[in-house]
Formats: structure tokens, C-alpha cells, sequence
């Protein structure tokens, strides 16, 4: 039999034999990243068609979460830097090229948007919240005054932050399973997903838990869609990505993605949401945690298997 | 300028020393490399091929890590050697997931590190460390916009490969085969 020995003498920490630079900080904070820029889009969408008090969840409730989201997200990343002390430098140059530095760019701009947004809001949603200072009421009613505006900045920049949680990980040519253009979308619509089962999840209003469950139902269609078409990139494509693909068909991660992901954070609460639709009485908690499950679990399951995923020479 | 190392895989028998050299000059920490050697057998038994391999950062003509940087630290330097600026790196590892050499790691103190070509002899208008202890002399450094460099004359006799060409990186270290 031909075969092929490769012996290395490397052994560099979190390198070999496995890279694994990346651990639970960046799954986390791709999740999180990808529920505010879901939550946010709804949030800014439904605002600008005039829906504000109809989907009151989804305009007023949900987005108060975005900047405690965001927060933890960002601390996340903080706590994967190594070099923590010189974390300013990613805001003293812009570089195009660098997804990780438009992205950096990107949180600079959607991250005090969240916060005016969810402040115009809060006492509409707490009203027992009574701001003594008069400078806080003026602050209150100018961002009040300039939500069309925000909306209109929120729905492109969550869009962008939503694709961008994909696009840090595609930019690598250098990991087969990440290096497919797909990333971007699929983490966008998971996001997108996400945020819908979380609006779902908060929503009192039957209308807007029913229209989100089935905002929701089309997403988890997209979604398979793209993930089939992922691995049918990967299969068309060179060897390295087959042997990628192989990671998620009979490889070591063929178990958790299809379970964890597809079955139980797509395929099953799709089902529950039909059921629901169809009149049977369902929790509206169960898909939604359900999916939120699905769209975090993806994320780890990208973020390790694709760091698995190598050139071999 | 351009700075290049050609590796001759026929002389080369894997003894390590320019791992150490490296280890000495550029007080690499214990337990971390930023060149290792990588043998590779084929064939069918008992028609087996031996290639010996001393690899390091491949100072690409277009590097993944300095394009994904997101400060700018990693960055070319003179003669297109890629090096890593402590002070602006802020540990984040895209350039060590951006790799596919896997050429880069992150130092005890935070910041990546990698091979430097041994810029901090290389100005001096001395060799890297490795090339110089090599007791084989099987490697070879210098400028390849110099035709009578002696890296440049080494890759006009000798036939020679890259490592993933495939990976569109332009790498600057030739396999002498």
C-alpha cells in the first residue's frame, strides 16, 4: 500500500497537534454577536414599516437586552485576547482588509446604537422607571426624537454585523471548513433566527409570537438550504475542503452537528412551529430555546471542527 | 530586496541543530519553536522515499497573517521579511488561525511570534542563526533581486518546490528537491 508518513517536530502549545487558538470566547461572542444583530434588524425592520406598538416585543423589549448582549460578547473577545493590555490598538487604524478590524469598527458603531435605542424605549417598557434629572428626560426625548434615523443606520450595520460573525471565520483560507463564502450568510440567518426565537420567547402579543414563529420557520428553511449547499461547495471543491466536509460526514463532529444543530436546533422546533400553526397549543419557550440552542451549538461546532480542518503537506 | 531561503531536502538530515540555533539566538521559550524539522516518508515498502524538511515561517509574498491583522503589527519589512511588532499586537491569533504553516505562536508574554529570517543579523549583514550553524550548509539566504545571490544562483541549478503552493501565499522558502 502507498503511504505517506509525515513526522513533526513541532509541538508548539495550542498549535499542535490540533490548532486550537480559538476556545469558548469566540463561539460566544459569534452567538451573541449574531442574537444583537438579529434582535436589532427586527427591531429597526418593524419600526420603520410603522409596527412599533403591534410587535411592542420585537421593537421596545427585545433590544433592551442588545447592549447587555453585546457587552458580555465583547468581554468575551476581551478575555481571548492574550496581549489584553494593548486591546486599544484595534481602534487607533482601520484596515479593509482585516474582518477582524472592520468588525472592531462595526461594534463601535452598533454598540452605543443599541444603548440609545433600548434608552428611547426603557420607560415605555418600565414605566416605574422615573428619570429625576432633567438632563436625562432631554437625552430621553432627543433620542426619542431621531429613531427613524437610528433605524435606518440599524438596519444596514445589524445586517453587516450578522455577516460579519461568518466572514471573521471565511477570511481563512488557510482552514478549508471556514474558507466558503457561505459562512457569512448561514451565520446571518442564524442570527437572524436566533433573534426572532428570543423576540418569540419575550412577546405577550399571539399575533407576534405567531408572525415570529413563522419569520422563524422560513429561516430554519433558508438555513438548510444554505448548510446543503455548504457541502455541496465542499464536495465540488479541492481536496483539503472534501476531507473538511468529511469532518461533518462520518468524521468527528458528524454526531454533534447533525444532532445538536440540524435535528435539535432546527429540524425539530420547525416541526413544533408547524404544529403550532396548525392550531396545536405549544410553549412558545420550547422552539424558541430550541433554536437559540442550535444557532450557539453551531457556533462552537464551526469554530472547533474548523480549526480541525487543515492543508496537509 | 527580496529576502529568500532555499533548503537543500538532499543535504539536509535532520539534526536539529538549526532548531536550537534558533532557540539560543532568538531566546525562543522552552517548549515553543519558530523551526522544526518535518520528515516525510512515501512510497510502497520497500520502495520508501525519505524527505527531510527544516521549516519555518515562509515569509509569504502575500501573507495571509499581515492581511488579517487587525492592527496592523503584523506587517512587511524591509526586503518583504514578515514580522510581527510586539507593541501593536494585541493576541487576538487570527494571523496563527490565518497559517496555514502553522508557523505562528503565541508567546508567554501575549504577543505571536514566529521566525524573523533573524532580521536583528540579517541588517548586521549576517546570516539567520539557522543557516549558519547548519553543519550540512544545506541551507542558503539572501536577496532574491540579486541574480549572483547565492539563494538566487541555488534556485536557477536546482529544481525546488514551495510549501502549499495551492494556498496562493507566495512563499518565500524553496525546497531544494
Amino acid at each position: 500500500m502507498k503511504e505517506e508518513i509525515i513526522v513533526s517536530g513541532r509541538m508548539n502549545p495550542k498549535i499542535d497537534p490540533v490548532l486550537h487558538v480559538w476556545g469558548w470566547e469566540i463561539p460566544i461572542y459569534l452567538f451573541l454577536g449574531g442574537l444583537v444583530a438579529g434582535i436589532l434588524f427586527f427591531a429597526a425592520f418593524m419600526y420603520l414599516r410603522g409596527k412599533e406598538d403591534a410587535y411592542a416585543a420585537a421593537v421596545k423589549k427585545a433590544p433592551l437586552f442588545t447592549p447587555i448582549f453585546l457587552g458580555l460578547g465583547l468581554f468575551a473577545l476581551f478575555l481571548d485576547l492574550t496581549h489584553k493590555p494593548y486591546f486599544w490598538r484595534l481602534y487607533t487604524t482601520i484596515k479593509l482588509e482585516s474582518p477582524m478590524s472592520w468588525g472592531a469598527w462595526t461594534l463601535m458603531i452598533v454598540m452605543p446604537l443599541a444603548l440609545f435605542w433600548g434608552f428611547s424605549y426603557v420607560r415605555e417598557v418600565y414605566p416605574q422607571i422615573d428619570f429625576r434629572v432633567s438632563w436625562l428626560q432631554k437625552l430621553e426625548s432627543f433620542f426619542q426624537s431621531k429613531r427613524r434615523e437610528m433605524a435606518w443606520v440599524l438596519i444596514f450595520m445589524s445586517v453587516i454585523l450578522g455577516i460579519y460573525t461568518g466572514i471573521l471565520l471565511s477570511a481563512f483560507n488557510a482552514r478549508p471548513l471556514w474558507n466558503t463564502s457561505i459562512l457569512g450568510p448561514l451565520f446571518l440567518v442564524s442570527g437572524l433566527s436566533a433573534g426572532a426565537a428570543l423576540i418569540m420567547m419575550l412577546s405577550k402579543d399571539r399575533a407576534e409570537r405567531k408572525l415570529f414563529s413563522q419569520i422563524d420557520l422560513a429561516l430554519i428553511g433558508i438555513e438548510l438550504f444554505l448548510i446543503i449547499h455548504m457541502f455541496m461547495g465542499f464536495m465540488a471543491s479541492t481536496e483539503v475542503q472534501i476531507e473538511a466536509a468529511q469532518l461533518f460526514l462520518g468524521g468527528a463532529y458528524t454526531l454533534p452537528f447533525w444532532i445538536l444543530v440540524v435535528i435539535l436546533g432546527m429540524a425539530l422546533p420547525a416541526v413544533l412551529e408547524i404544529w403550532e400553526l396548525r392550531g396545536h397549543h405549544i410553549p412558545a419557550y420550547i422552539p424558541a430555546l430550541l433554536i437559540l440552542f442550535g444557532s450557539l451549538c453551531l457556533r462552537f461546532i464551526i469554530t472547533y471542527a474548523g480549526q480541525a480542518s487543515r492543508y496537509l503537506y | 530586496m527580496r529576502y529568500a531561503m532555499a533548503i537543500d531536502t538532499k543535504k539536509c538530515v535532520g539534526c536539529s541543530d538549526c532548531v536550537v540555533a534558533c532557540q539560543t539566538e532568538n531566546n525562543v521559550p522552552v517548549g515553543y519553536c519558530r523551526d522544526w524539522i518535518v520528515e516525510v516518508t512515501d512510497g510502497t515498502y520497500p520502495q520508501l522515499e525519505l524527505e527531510i524538511r527544516s521549516e519555518r515561517c515562509n515569509h509569504c509574498d502575500n501573507s495571509p497573517c499581515v492581511r488579517c491583522c487587525p492592527t496592523g503589527a503584523s506587517h512587511y519589512d524591509e526586503g518583504g521579511i514578515v514580522l510581527v511588532d510586539h507593541d501593536m499586537c494585541i493576541g487576538c491569533a487570527a494571523c496563527i488561525a490565518s497559517c496555514p504553516y502553522d508557523a505562528r505562536f503565541t508567546h508567554p508574554d501575549g504577543y505571536v511570534d514566529k521566525c524573523t529570517f533573524c532580521f536583528h543579523r540579517v541588517k548586521k549583514g549576517q546570516q539567520p542563526a539557522c543557516v549558519e550553524v547548519c553543519p550540512t550548509k544545506c541551507m542558503y539566504f539572501g536577496d532574491l533581486d540579486d541574480p549572483d545571490s547565492e539563494v538566487s544562483v541555488m534556485l536557477k541549478k536546482r529544481k525546488y518546490k514551495t510549501l502549499v503552493p495551492e494556498a496562493g501565499t507566495k512563499p518565500q522558502v524553496y525546497y531544494l528537491i
